[in-house]
């Protein structure tokens, strides 16, 4: 039996909305606000207060590695940086064995007018590092950020590229007992991603402790057993994390095949309202269970309260993984967007065709977006409803097997004898 | 040797307590002092940033006194005929301006110092003292390329040393300590109140007249007025560089004392607000 590592009780995180993140003070608000108190004999400061984090209770053991899952504003964030000390608890009680390594964002402290050797160093203070550790692992370092011939340039000269890449080298070659990651998978090309998730799993595997923040499904699945989800800032579930992600992407949304967003919820003052978004069989009935050999239309219902210009609608379909399968918009054809250059206020439905014989069974997420773009997002939902896709009769159906990726398309095979 | 030393450090596992606090808070100095390699870190890049991609480089650390000596020298000596205490004027008010420069850098960049390391703040932990700490000690840098100047000086105006210059580093930690008091004051409030960026360069003006660095303190009369002068640390700090270089009267060892109990005061004062408001800064700055 392993000893504890982290210990959490009754964790609670109460921000004032006055005070949250953005905005700050100024002197004569602060004496004005209290003027107009002292005037009204209201002495105690009663602000509009948010728990971002309540209740949190949990244990985890060394040489776990734990993933943390939930929407933004979920309180995830609020969680790392409780644990790694940034923020005091508003209430209760957490007890860490070990040093705990944060890795809230990568790149912490870097000085663009300092080079690279510079910045590994003080960097590497700042995260923790002994200059002894950092002075032992420098050639490591520099050999996986691949920045060689560039140390001793100031980083402001570097590309966002080789920028990341030393960011991440010099946090991922920290020693804590104790490591505790945000995110930072979420930078650079797809190949040192690739580096990224898998110096990760090294970590995993050395018997380090982990706590693991991310929104990619595959990472957390690939690097974590054990998953928590948070919503509301409270934890609904932990649980082995294929359950736990799959609890994650089918909660709190629509399976009926229809999801009707509320009048009156917030949000009066955009432009752009969504009212409904639906799945329909090949018949036209609203369906949550389509079947793959037929295909499937989905539609989505909006109301512009002003014209807009370049707008593009559309949906993302993710797997239940969280991987995305794609991304159409109404206006992806040009001839279409030409037409549609402005749309005038009113009421739409914008309806697409996902074809026959082209996804494969399983759970998909829908998503939906509208945006000019570059210039402004109306809406997004990137969670919105499930639906579920019937493999039954799918090309290849005369194997029992389960086919791998969340599309099987019917490809026109050909097979011919090699002329050779 | 030394890097085993530091392996075995680190690997007794530490137990972290992590619960809400309230009230006033000790200032953990040795938690500080564990943290002493990152404050090294932060005053090494605090002096390798400052004048990087300028012109002059490092020369703005014996400009800035310099050209405020030439200046002075004119105005208050050549025109208005303020009296130096029969020390040549250049050398006179450069070595008033020293220790004033360097308490002025001080609270100005300590006093920004959060806010500019926001970044830091809300990403990592580690003792927040250390970021005003170490904008205020990166200054001594600067003074040491100045002091150059004024050895220079020194010897071009023929001024012997007297033995009073052994207690130069007293005033100069004298210096440090009350520009990290107030320092540490100005960095906390300006977490909350941004105000305090407009407020410091008035502040820092103010404080240059209230203290004998364009005039003598001889010209102040003695009695009530005189302890009221003495109430500004700087005022001791300056008078006492000033006679640890060039001779003369020392300091009377009352008005010291008054300079070095309200510095003192300060520091302890700016600690403890510090330490008290530090634990919200992640989530208002």
């Amino acid at each position: 039996m392993n000893p504890i590592a982290i210990r959490v009780e009754g964790l609670g995180k109460q921000y004032r909305i006055g005070a949250m993140p953005t905005g700050y003070r100024t002197l004569r608000d602060s004496l004005v606000s209290g003027l107009k108190k002292l005037g009204s004999g209201e002495l105690r400061r009663e602000r509009e207060t948010i728990w971002a984090l309540r209740d949190i209770s949990f244990e985890l053991l060394q040489g776990q590695v734990l993933g943390i899952i939930g929407r933004n504003g979920a309180g995830k964030s609020t969680l790392l940086k409780l644990l790694s000390r940034v923020t005091e608890p508003t209430e209760g009680y957490a007890e860490i064995h070990g040093r705990v390594g944060s890795l809230l964002e990568v790149g912490t402290g870097f000085h663009p007018e300092l080079t690279g050797r510079e910045n590994i160093f003080l960097n590497g203070a700042i995260l923790g590092m002994k200059r002894v550790e950092i002075e032992a692992k420098f050639d490591e370092i520099v050999d996986f950020a691949e920045v060689r011939k560039f140390i001793d340039t100031p980083v402001k000269r570097y590309s966002s590229g080789m920028y990341l890449r030393l960011a991440f080298a010099v946090a991922a070659h920290l020693e804590p007992e104790i490591l505790v990651v945000d995110e930072v998978l979420a930078v650079g090309d797809a190949e040192f991603q690739q580096k990224c998730l898998g110096k990760m799993s090294d970590v995993a595997k050395e018997g380090r402790t982990v706590l693991f923040v991310s929104h990619n499904m595959s990472a957390i699945l690939r690097l974590t057993q054990e998953t928590l989800v948070l919503d509301k800032g409270q934890i609904v579930l932990r649980a082995p994390t294929p359950e736990a992600v799959d609890f994650y992407m089918t909660s709190n949304m629509s399976r009926s095949g229809e999801h009707i967003w509320d009048e009156t919820a917030d949000g009066q003052d955009s432009p752009f309202q969504p009212c409904a978004l639906r799945v329909l069989d090949h018949q036209g009935r609203i369906a949550d269970r389509v079947a793959s050999t037929e295909g499937c239309t989905v539609e989505f219902e909006y109301e512009l309260n002003k014209p807009l210009t370049g707008l593009r609608v559309g949906l993302y379909v993710n797997s239940s993984r969280g991987e995305s399968v794609f991304t159409s918009f109404d206006t992806d054809d040009p001839a279409r967007y030409e037409q549609f250059t402005e749309r005038a206020a009113g009421r739409y439905i914008s309806r697409c065709t996902i074809p026959a014989d082209l996804m494969n069974g399983g759970t998909f997420v829908l998503g939906v977006n509208a945006s000019s773009f570059q210039i402004q997002s109306y809406f997004t939902d990137e969670h919105v409803m499930t639906f579920t896709v019937d493999a039954t009769g799918a090309p290849g159906s005369q194997w029992a097997e389960t086919r791998r990726g969340p599309v099987r398309p019917a490809l026109a095979w050909e097979i011919v004898e090699s002329p050779r | 040797m030394a890097r085993e030393a530091a392996l075995r450090e680190t690997e007794e596992p530490p137990v972290t307590i992590i619960k809400p606090s309230h009230g006033w808070r000790s200032i953990n100095l040795g938690e500080l002092w564990r943290y002493r390699e990152l404050i090294y870190f932060l005053v090494w890049r605090d002096v390798k940033v400052r004048y990087k991609q300028t012109l002059l480089g490092a020369a703005w650390a014996i400009l800035k006194p310099f050209l405020s000596m030439v200046i002075f020298s004119v105005i208050f000596a050549g025109l208005a005929k303020l009296d130096t205490d029969g020390a040549p004027p250049p050398i006179f008010y450069y070595a008033g301006l020293l220790p004033w420069v360097l308490f002025q850098d001080g609270v100005t960049k300590a006093g920004t110092s959060l806010v500019a390391g926001s970044n830091l703040i809300t990403k990592v932990y580690f003792p927040r003292l250390s970021i005003p700490l170490a904008s205020v000690v990166a200054g001594v840098v600067d003074f040491g390329l100045a002091f150059l100047v004024l050895i220079g000086m020194m010897v071009y105006y023929g001024v012997r040393p007297t033995a009073a210059l052994w207690t130069l580093p007293l005033f100069l930690l004298l210096a440090l300590v009350t520009a990290l008091g107030v320092g540490l004051w100005l960095s906390a409030l300006n977490v909350s109140y941004r105000d305090i960026g407009y407020i410091t360069p008035f502040l820092m003006q103010a404080w240059l007249y209230a203290s004998p660095v364009v005039y003598s303190t001889s010209i102040i009369p003695s009695g009530l007025a005189r302890v009221a002068f003495g109430l500004n640390p700087m005022a001791g700090v300056v008078q006492g560089f000033r006679w640890a270089i060039l001779g003369g009267s020392p300091p009377p060892a009352g008005l010291f004392a008054l300079s070095v109990g309200v510095s003192i005061l300060l520091l302890i004062s700016g600690v403890l607000y510090f330490r008290r408001t530090e634990r919200t800064f992640a989530d208002v700055v």
